[in-house]
């Protein structure tokens, strides 16, 4: 595929200059990216899901490497690794089946669809899918089957009816039905902020007071569809020093006539008393339930804690990570220049090394992360509904297949 | 504007296309990165490596310009390669593009300065528009978005803006008057409503405080901003012209030196130079050992975002991780349990550290091996280095493939170039600078042509003759320059003697920090003249201001050419008194004299009345005589010569002070007969009453060791004051 490799490369460049920035672009850009790869790709004759995988985790290996910290990337080459392996099981089901019956059409995980006449098929598929994934509940809800999948199993079964038996044309249906499911995830990343939006006014109460730090897009929306449903509430916005980006949401805030109150991040815990709810979006949930969001948020949490407000995480399904915190605050966080912090003219004489013994008397340190565990989250919401910290691993287990943690290319070599 | 059409034509290629302002800006964003800084400063090791593919932090110095050129979208790189071309050559081959910029080589080994390089790029006419120029030791990660933006509005309004110079604010210290980097202090005059730069001089001479500024510069702008406080960068936007004016130029060599001054001086065809300050962002030169440290420490101090350690090694199978305090790991070291990394430091790949060590602010490279009890602090330890058991390296350069052998102690400021040997229980002593490769002996003064002078040869042969030469130890040497201390076995290589010693002291640009010994010097030194530039960071000069400033500045400079201008007149004198040469002829050679040092009418009275007095002192010791006979024999003799200079009351106030000066300091013998001689002084007319009763006045207020001689001639003074008011009455 050496049509995609100048793509790949140059967003290997544009992660690792950190051009991209923001968990949402680099999850939508990741997950195009990877679409592109998988449309370039030459299907083999045989074997052809491993084949795919593996050309998914070449390009995903490098997509990590050149950018660790943005461990959306990760999470997408994750997702779409778990899709072909989903895909590459309907499939042999179908062909277990022979061409007898007619195949079902075969989405992801959320638009499961099984159809009567190709009961033996689905349950085999079914079956396989469970065994891919832990068990839970939502995969056992999803085996009654669903009426409205009805209509597209049966457009999709006449084009898959004819050319079954053609093992090409298997291929390309494997080809065809990854995309499509990748074009899903795409919407899903698009559309995370609706459903999430969705369920502000079951949490916003009238005349609540919301606390929130710095800006993120999720919260914005959040906050603008309880404002919608005509919630009256007042927000608190910690501007989120040092890059300041409360001050934009409050702006955002003031043009959609929600009551807004500036504080800055040192006043959190003076103002927290007067707060009904922390409404905060992250950088990344781990698997612990952990989560990883802009730096200063573990003082609010903890502020939060202090005085029994809900501490609550707003955030879409990709930034779900399948991950462990491991020394969260070394290894999951991202030194920034000073230059936010101090000026460097006005400094610049406290930094000449020629007039001190050679040993820098001022370090600067500007973490752009903080780490906050989970025992100080009370509520994840995510597209999907509102979790406990508890419960992330389990959610996790949904959309990311075990055997996949590690995204490393196999030894094998393929051309 | 024709004028412009000729000018573009001669850049050849798409010149039609250059010269609508339209197409300026969309065509690609081009660069010339130099990557040769044309000076000696990094010698030795740049005998057998170029500066640009040094490694700073771990990673060569190229790598940075050419990613930040990279980043700030510039699509066409041009990389003059002029010493070790063919090594740059296969850097560039190795590391492949990056991402859509293309880069080519341009391959030049007649080119001794950044001149020559630019006139070699217009030859070959492939800069077709504005076009970035840098050298390949610039360390950024400022956004040029803006400032690109600026000069291409600049150019729609103003076609003479041929460049932007990108300037950040960066105080140099107040002791050295050098900046952090090394630098000299450097002063701008900037004209802070349009930018444009009025006045460019970075000071060779640390002692020389003052600097000169034209008066039209005064003249033709109501306001200015005089600057110390701003730092190079040594990133400029050029419009093709400047390629241009190189060739048109030729005597143009340094970048600096000669085209900015040039074009801010000669004023020709009123092209026009501008800055732009950069403030969040970072930019910074290496040119000497002493900016590679600063800029070293910068790099893991984060400043430079996202060029720091461990994002650019993201990607690569060695892996960097930051820990806390500073400290860079590289994933594949094997380091003692009992070993000590301190803040700031950092430890290339496959690096292994015995125990006990201790490593501190300091940059390890790659593949090294570390013995047991060492002290690392400071200090820069490229790759492939065997440092044994024991060894002390406090703020050294060590290159490529040195041993340093068991119990080995470097001090501060040594370079240690590839592959060199240090013995047992040796001590290199601070500053000296040691390699393989002899020092060139044919030091001649001009810097650049001997720089020139040594390409050749280098790259001629392979860089790898080098390497072997430990195993044949005919180079090795004590017999050499300063006599190391040699223990056991010495040191393998030679020890160079200083190359530029007669610029810089060895300590001011070295990777160790300045001397606690020179330090007190310098404060010792600052004290006396406190008050002066460097503490006041910035000051907006009305155009008075800067006039008082230049009195200050004569007085001061005058001092030292007074007194020359002075001796000159009294040796001029004596020929006159000798040769019996005409009174005429001897006005016309001291008005010379005094058009040359550019001195006032009474100065040169109070030159000459030294002079006068002088003969008439040398003539009473001769012939044993009385002082005062002398004297009035003198006096009356060049009393004509001395009134062609006192015509005025001030010319004869100046003879005045000059006698009691003189009087007071190096020729005392005429003090007791000062009340004598002036009355004499008057009758000759040499000076006026009022001149004598304005001195009395002016001398009333003064210390009492002052009024000393207004004393002695009180009765004449008052004589004089009774004549006056006679003649008053008179009236």
């Amino acid at each position: 595929m050496p049509d995609v490799q100048p793509l790949v490369r140059e967003f290997v460049l544009k992660l690792k200059r950190r051009k991209v920035e923001g968990s949402h672009a680099v999850a939508r850009q990741t997950a195009e990216l990877l679409r592109s790869v998988v449309s370039q790709h030459r299907m083999g004759s045989t074997n052809q899901a491993a084949a795919l995988a593996d050309a998914i985790r070449g390009v995903g290996e490098q997509l990590i490497a050149a950018n660790p910290i943005e461990l959306a990337v990760g999470n997408i080459v994750r997702r779409v690794l778990h899709i072909i392996k989903e895909e590459d099981i309907s499939s042999t089901a179908v062909g277990i089946e022979g061409l007898s019956v007619t195949a079902e059409s075969d989405d992801e995980y959320d638009s499961e669809n099984d159809d009567h006449p190709t009961l033996s098929a689905a349950v085999l598929a079914a079956h396989a899918r469970n065994a891919l994934r832990a068990p839970s509940l939502q995969t056992l809800l999803e085996d009654i089957p669903v009426s409205t999948a009805l209509s597209r199993s049966a457009s999709s079964a006449g084009d898959s009816d004819g050319k079954s038996g053609d093992k090409s044309s298997k291929s390309r249906k494997l080809k065809h039905d990854v995309i499509a499911a990748i074009g899903d995830l795409i919407d899903e990343i698009d559309t995370c902020y609706d459903q999430i939006s969705e369920q502000a006014v079951e949490h916003i109460h009238q005349n609540e007071v919301i606390l929130t730090l710095g800006r993120s897009r999720t919260v914005k929306e959040f906050l603008y569809a309880a404002k919608e449903k005509k919630r009256s509430f007042r927000v608190f916005v910690a501007e989120g020093a040092p890059r300041y980006q409360g001050h934009v949401l409050a702006k955002e805030l003031v043009e959609k006539g929600v009551q807004t109150t500036v504080i800055t991040d040192s006043a959190v815990f003076a103002m927290i008393s007067r707060v009904n709810m922390v409404i905060v979006g992250a950088h990344a949930i781990m698997a612990n339930g952990g989560v990883i969001a802009p730096v200063g948020m573990n003082m609010v949490a903890l502020a939060a804690q202090r005085h029994a407000v809900p501490f609550v995480v707003v955030a879409g399904s990709h930034k779900l990570c399948p991950l462990y915190p491991h020394n969260p605050e070394v290894l999951l966080n991202e030194l920034k220049s000073p230059s936010d912090l101090l000026d460097f003219g006005e400094f610049s004489n406290c930094m000449n090394f020629s007039t001190q013994d050679g040993t820098p008397l001022l370090n600067v340190v500007n973490p752009t992360f903080d780490y906050v565990p989970p025992k100080l989250v009370s509520l994840f919401i995510t597209d999907t509904g509102g979790h406990s910290p508890s419960y992330m691993y389990r959610l996790i287990a949904e959309y990311y297949s075990a055997d996949d943690l590690v995204v490393k290319r196999s030894t094998t070599n393929y051309s | 504007m024709s004028q412009k059409k000729s000018r573009g034509g001669g850049g050849g290629g798409g010149a039609a296309a250059g010269d609508d302002p339209d197409d300026l800006s969309r065509s690609p964003l081009q660069a010339v990165l130099l990557a040769d800084s044309f000076t000696l400063k990094f010698r030795p090791i740049t005998l057998e490596r170029p500066k640009v593919l040094l490694p700073l932090v771990n990673v060569p110095m190229i790598e940075y310009t050419l990613s930040w050129l990279e980043s700030v979208g510039v699509e066409d790189v041009f990389v003059f390669c002029c010493a070790h071309a063919q090594q740059v050559k296969e850097y560039l081959q190795k590391a492949g593009s990056t991402g859509k910029m293309s880069v080519t080589a341009v391959e030049s080994h007649d080119a001794i300065s950044a001149g020559d390089a630019l006139r070699v790029m217009y030859g070959r006419g492939v800069i077709h528009g504005d076009f970035v120029l840098i050298s390949g030791d610039t360390i950024s990660n400022m956004n040029l978005k803006d400032a690109l933006q600026e000069h291409k509005d600049r150019r729609k309004k103003d076609p003479l803006a041929v460049m932007t110079m990108i300037i950040k604010h960066s105080k140099p210290s107040i002791l050295t008057h050098q900046t952090r980097l090394g630098n000299d202090e450097t002063v701008m005059t900037i004209d802070p409503e349009t930018k444009e730069l009025l006045y460019y001089e970075d000071k060779a001479d640390g002692s020389n405080l003052y600097v000169t500024i034209d008066k039209d510069i005064l003249a033709s702008n109501p306001t200015l901003q005089l600057c110390n406080n701003m730092e190079d960068c040594y990133i400029d936007i050029c419009s093709p012209e400047v390629l241009s004016l190189f060739t048109d130029n030729f005597d143009y060599q340094h970048l600096r030196r000669h085209f900015v001054k040039g074009l801010l001086v000669d004023d020709i065809m009123g092209y026009k130079i501008y800055t732009h300050e950069i403030r969040s962002s970072y930019a910074a030169r290496i040119d000497n050992f002493r900016s590679y440290d600063t800029v070293s420490k910068d790099i893991i101090q984060r400043w430079t975002y996202p060029m720091v350690p461990d994002v650019l090694s993201s990607g690569d199978c060695q892996e960097i991780k930051l820990h806390r305090q500073g400290i860079y790991k590289a994933s594949d070291i094997t380091l003692s349990h009992s070993a000590q990394i301190g803040a700031n430091s950092v430890v290339g790949n496959r690096t292994s550290i015995r125990e006990n060590c201790k490593v501190s602010n300091s940059v390890i490279g790659e593949g090294c091996n570390i013995g047991k009890n060492v002290l690392i602090h400071g200090s820069y330890i490229w790759d492939n280095v065997i440092i044994e058991d024991g060894c002390k390296v406090s703020n050294s350069l060590v290159c490529d493939g040195v041993h340093l052998r068991a119990g080995a102690i470097v001090e501060p400021g040594c370079i240690l170039s590839f592959k060199v040997e240090v013995g047992k229980n040796v001590v290199v002593p601070a500053y000296s600078k040691v390699a393989l490769l002899p020092q060139p002996s044919n030091e001649d003064s001009d810097e650049e042509l001997e720089y020139a002078d040594t390409n050749s040869g280098v790259t001629d042969s392979p860089p790898f003759s080098s390497m072997r030469a430990p195993d044949h130890p005919t180079v090795s040497d004590d017999d050499d320059l300063e006599a190391s201390e040699t223990g056991t076995c010495g040191v393998v290589g030679y020890i160079w003697g200083n190359v530029d010693t007669g610029i810089h002291e060895e300590w001011k640009q070295s990777i160790a920090p300045i001397p606690k010994d020179k330090l007190k010097e310098l404060q010792h030194a600052a004290s006396f003249d406190d008050n002066d530039d460097g503490s006041e960071d910035e000051f907006d000069n009305h155009p008075t201001v800067p006039d008082q400033d230049d009195d200050s500045d004569i007085s001061a400079v005058e001092d030292d050419d007074y007194s020359k201008f002075e001796k000159e007149v009294q040796e001029t004198f004596q020929r006159a008194l000798d040769d019996g040469i005409h009174q005429d002829n001897l006005i016309l050679e001291i008005n010379a004299l005094r058009l040359s040092y550019s001195l006032q009418h009474a100065d040169c009275a109070g030159a000459l009345f030294h002079s006068v007095m002088r003969s008439a002192l040398v003539a009473a010791q001769s012939i044993n005589g009385s002082l005062l006979k002398t004297t009035a024999e003198a006096l009356g003799k060049w009393k004509d010569l001395l009134r062609n200079y006192t015509k005025s009351v001030d010319e004869e106030m100046e003879i005045l002070l000059k006698f009691e000066e003189m009087c007071q300091e190096n020729t005392k013998e005429f003090s007791p007969l000062f009340s004598k001689i002036l009355p004499y002084l008057y009758d000759k007319e040499v000076v006026s009453e009022d001149a004598i009763l304005r001195w009395a006045e002016e001398k009333e207020h003064a210390d009492e060791s002052d009024k000393v001689f207004v004393k002695q001639s009180e009765a004449f003074i008052q004589w004089l004051k009774e004549a006056e008011e006679e003649d008053e009455d008179e009236e």
